[in-house]
Parts: C-alpha cells; structure tokens; sequence
C-alpha cells in the first residue's frame, strides 16, 4: 500500500515537473528560454557524475575530458558530413566519449579514493593538452564552430531548430536519462555499485569483480556526460577547449554538492542553483564580480554543515 | 640504423646539457611544492587542492612586500610566514570540521578553498602578471647562453629548505611529533601528542613552503593569478609517481619528471612536452601503482 502511494506520488510530482518544463519556453523570454536549456544540459553532466559520486563513492574530477569529447565529436561529424547531421553526431559525441572514457576508466580504476580523484583529473588535462595544442586538427585555442543540424530522423522528416524546439529536444534527452540511470541505479548492477560505495572491501569478499564494476560505472557515466557535451555542441554551435578544461569538472562536482549527491535530480537542481546565483550575482554587482568568492564560501559550508545537499532529505524517497 | 646513427651525430650535447641544468632547477622547485604537498597528505590523507593557490598567493605576497620594502629575501622570508599562518588558519577554518569525515570531503572542501583563493586573487590584482626582480642579476657563460647564477640559487635554496624540513622531521620535537602522527595517529594521540595541532602545523608548514617556492619562481615568470594551477598538476603527478605520502620519492620523482620534460622540449615544444609527464604517470599506474620511488610492498 505504501509502495503503491509512493509511487503514485512520485510519478504525479514527476509529470507536473515535465509539464512545467514543456511549457515554459512558451512563456519565458529568450534569455531565460536559453538560460533553461542550459541548466538541462549542464545538469545532465552533472548527473552523469553522481553515478560516480553519489551511487559508487568515486569523486571524478575528469568529467570535462567526457564532455569535452563529446562536444568534439559532435564537431567533427557536423564538420565533415554536408548537411549536417544530427543523428551522426550523436553517434560521433557518444563514440568519442566512450572511447575516452574506456581509457580512462582502465587506468583510474586502479587506485581508489583521492587517487582516483586525482588521476582523473591529470587525465582530463592530458586531452586538454592534446586539444589545446593539435591546432590543424581541433582549432587549438579558438576551437570550432558549426553550423547546427536539423532536428530529426535524416530521409524521413527534419525541421530546423528553433529555440522551442531546441528546448523540448534537449529536455526529451535530459528526462529520458534521468528515467534510464535511475532504472539502472535500481537494477541489480545499480546495487552493486552502492554497495561498493557502503564497503568495497566486503562487496569484493562476496565475490563482486569490483575493479569491472567500477570500469562500467565510470564509462556508464562518461557516456551520459559526453551526450550532454552533444547537446551543448549542437546548441551553441561550437566546441572550445575551454570546456575540456578540469574547471568544468570542478563545475561539475559543484552542482552535485550543492543539489545532494546520490539523487539523480539533485545534481539538476544543483546545477540551477549555482547559475542562478552566478547570474544573480552577476546583475547585482556586474559582470566583473567575481561571483566564485560568495559560491566557494557557500559550497565550503554546505560541505561541513549539509553535506547531503539541498535534496538530501528526499534521498531515500528518490531512490525508492 | 642510419637516421639512428645521423640522431647521434646531430646530438645537440651542448642544448642537451643546458637542458639539464634547467631541468634540475625547475625539478627543486618542483620538489619543494610537491614535499609540502606530500607532507600534508601523509600526516592526515588529506589532498590539497588548494597548494597550488598557497604557491600563488606566496609570490603575490612576495609581490607587495618586495614593493615595500625592496628586499628579495625579507620577501620570502614575510610570504612564507603570512601564507604558513594563512594556511593554518585555513586548516581549522574548512579541514577541521571535517576530521573523521570521508576523505573525499577534504578533497571537495580544498577545492573550494582554491575557487576562492584563485577568483580573489583576480579580482585583487587584475589578469596583468607582476613581476619579482631577481635579487641576483648576474650571469655566467654556458656554451652561447648567458646562464643567470639566480636559477642555480633556486635550486640550491630550494635544496636548503627541505633539507631543513628533513631535519626538523628527523631531529626537531615538534618534527618527531609529526612523524609519529604519520605513523599512527591513534597512538599518538595516546602518547599525548595534540593531534588536531599537528595536523594544523603540518598544514601551515606546507602553506608555507608553497608560499617560498612562489617566491622563489617568481622572478622567472610574470605572477599571475593562474600560475598556480600548472603547478599544482604537476606536483600531483609528481606526488602519485614517486608514492603518495613519501618525501623522499616526491622529491626523486619531481627531479626525473623535470628532466624529462626539458629534454623532451628540446625536440617537441614546451606545451606538448607536459605529455612527457602523463606518459610517466600512466606508466606507473599501469606497472607499480604505489609508486616508481617507494621499496616494493611485501
């Protein structure tokens, strides 16, 4: 009975979320309209990473080699197929992704804690590196721009994006992974990650091959973050090494802090909090403010004083 | 065989051995980041992300005092103190609240110290790069070059300052409290030993040594406020590689990765000289994971 009165709570809380988000480019004006969609993608980063944080106990600092991969995928799909492609580069920004993702997951899962922190993010810079200086090929420093596919299926239907239907595309995406990384957190692999965030030690004695577990998790996670690299790339029409830059996966770590590890949406909500403040901010002092200063402070007191996050009370009833 | 034998005869010996002397000295200060780093982990696990904006904030420091007063060396002494202060202020402010808590809280909270430092120090001093004069300005002749006596003075203080930390760990009391901290803090603690004090002036001794290592590297780069960040990578690749929490390996490992790397600039430009490093990196996890420079594990 209470199962069933969760659920239904659940689901209606969840549609009513959607429906809001359906509607409100409708209603908002363009700088917000934009302003949603980005905290959609840059939250879907963000809850790539809670895979690794918040369900598996291993803080990434590397995710912006994920997303950045992801982006440059997208690029060199939208930069050599003529018109461009979206489907294509999916599939290019996903590739890319799991690539690099593999590679680094065989190497960090080796060590564990803040090792793992750490050699996530040496291995992050080192594709920085790579993109920053390999300027005949990724455009170095000014990085790449391209022109923006059409929404669709390449033969059958297409529409041009506009900023509407940007918004519904990257919110089918974002909502569509919630529903499958929460599927799998509760499926038996999903389990077996938390519990090797409980007690490695004694989920390897059962018999767990965790060093295999954690290699899927991370690339499980890299995936999901090189998507919203896509979905950043096809917005802004542009790939920077900027982005591949570990300040993003720092960004990212943020998010989660801020919105409550472990909960999926939390990083979401994580996510919108930091850039309403960064935006708020912003228009109470100018642009010149440095905005990180009051957002460090808050982030070093919700550490020691709610270190659950903003949702961290629901996180049982999230995860139910 | 051929191109093997024409890359012998082309050998640049003499670039080869500038390269060596540049290496070394980049290698101590390296080192001399790296073993404040590695102090700091080995005594309470804890990474700090923030070292690289302690480096910072020292030559930044360094900056306003030589402009003071005009001298190099009360600069470095007065960053070293300031920043060794700050940084103890900072462990009990942000750390010791954390004590006891998952590890990977002093990793996240560290990194928020470093947003802070880093953005404060923008907005401070502006994106333009200072600069620190050299004390020294004199020069001898190495093959075609004009070797400034200041870079061999870097290593050599370098080499000063943590030879003193060896023998303060070694010899000195509070040292000995550290060291017996490191081992095991619950004894210690036992013994008497105030181990939340400890962890706090091992936090302030590394600040501070961050602190005089920007000083010191001041003068052969402008200061800026992201200089930190260079540093602090390669000093966590440095701590990874020579064994996490082991002076000794820090310091080997930081001198052999500068090396590396100036000898892979000779051919390759700077910027993709840092791969040299990675490289290294990913070669140690792949083959000794605890380290190149520690004694097998049993």
């Amino acid at each position: 009975m209470m199962i069933k009165r969760h659920k239904l709570i659940y689901w209606t809380g969840f549609s009513v979320v959607m429906a809001l988000l359906i509607v409100a480019p409708l209603v908002l004006p363009t700088f917000w309209q934009k302003f949603l969609t980005e905290i959609l993608i840059w939250g879907l980063l963000a809850m790539s990473s809670d895979i690794l944080i918040g369900y598996t106990g291993m803080v990434s600092f590397g995710h912006s080699a994920f997303f950045g991969l992801g982006m440059y995928g997208a690029a060199a799909a939208l930069l050599m197929v003529a018109p461009p492609n979206l489907v294509l580069a999916l599939a290019f920004g996903l590739v890319a992704a799991a690539a690099v993702s593999a590679f680094v997951a065989y190497f960090s899962t080796r060590l564990r804690d803040i090792y793992f922190a750490i050699t996530t993010l040496i291995f992050s810079q080192i594709f920085y590196v790579i993109i920053f200086t390999w300027t005949e090929v990724t455009g170095g420093e000014n990085g790449l721009s391209f022109r923006r596919p059409a929404l669709g299926i390449p033969g059958l239907w297409t529409t041009p994006f506009t900023a509407e239907t940007m918004h519904w595309f990257v919110l089918a995406v974002v909502a569509g992974s919630y529903l499958i990384l929460r599927r799998i957190m509760h499926s038996p692999f999903g389990m077996v990650l938390q519990s090797i965030r409980e007690n490695e030690p004694r989920t390897r004695a059962i018999g767990y091959p965790v060093e295999r577990y954690k290699i899927v998790a991370v690339m499980l996670s890299g995936l999901f973050a090189g998507l919203a690299g896509v979905l950043y790339a096809v917005q802004n029409r542009f790939a920077a090494p900027d982005f591949v830059f570990f300040i993003v996966s720092g960004d990212a770590v943020i998010f989660n802090v801020l919105g409550g590890i472990g909960t999926l949406v939390g990083p979401i909500v994580g996510a919108a909090t930091f850039l309403l403040l960064r935006e708020g901010l912003g228009r109470l002092f100018g642009d010149q403010f440095p905005y990180l200063i009051p957002l460090g402070f808050l982030f070093i007191v919700m550490i020691i004083f709610l270190p659950q996050g903003l949702l961290g009370f629901a996180r049982r009833w999230l995860n139910r | 065989m051929a191109s093997a034998l024409a890359f012998f005869q082309n050998f640049p010996i003499e670039l080869f051995i500038i390269q060596t002397l540049n290496g070394i000295v980049t290698g101590m200060i390296l080192a001399l980041i790296a073993s404040g780093l590695t102090l700091i982990f080995g005594i309470m696990d804890v990474v700090n992300f923030a070292h690289g904006e302690l480096f910072m904030l020292g030559a930044y420091v360094g900056v306003l005092v030589l402009s003071f007063t005009g001298s190099f060396w009360l600069a470095l002494i007065l960053a070293s103190l300031i920043i060794g202060v700050f940084g103890a202020a900072m462990q009990v402010a942000t750390l010791r609240p954390l004590i006891g808590r998952d590890p990977l809280t002093t990793i996240l909270a560290t990194f928020g110290m470093s947003l802070i430092l880093q953005n404060y120090a923008l907005w401070q001093f502006g994106p333009v790069a200072r600069k620190i004069n050299e004390p020294y300005t004199g020069s001898f002749h190495l093959f075609y070059l004009e070797y400034p006596w200041y870079r061999l003075m870097i290593a050599g203080l370098s080499a000063t300052i943590i030879g003193g930390l060896w023998a303060f760990l070694k010899f000195g009391k509070y040292g000995i409290w550290i060291r017996a901290t490191t081992q095991d803090r619950v004894m210690a603690q036992a013994m008497g030993i105030p181990v939340p004090w400890v962890y706090t002036a091992a936090f302030g001794i590394g600040a501070a040594m961050a602190a005089a290592s920007g000083v010191l590297f001041g003068p052969l780069v402008g200061v800026n406020h992201t200089m930190g960040l260079d540093w602090v990578l390669k000093a966590f690749i440095v701590v990874v590689v020579g064994g996490m929490g082991n002076l000794g390996g820090s310091i080997a490992a930081a001198i052999f990765i500068s090396l590396l790397e100036a000898y892979a600039s000779i051919w390759v430009s700077p910027a993709q000289a840092v791969i040299v490093s990675f490289v290294v990196l990913i070669l140690t996890l792949l083959f000794r994971p605890t380290g190149l420079f520690v004694p097998t594990p049993k």
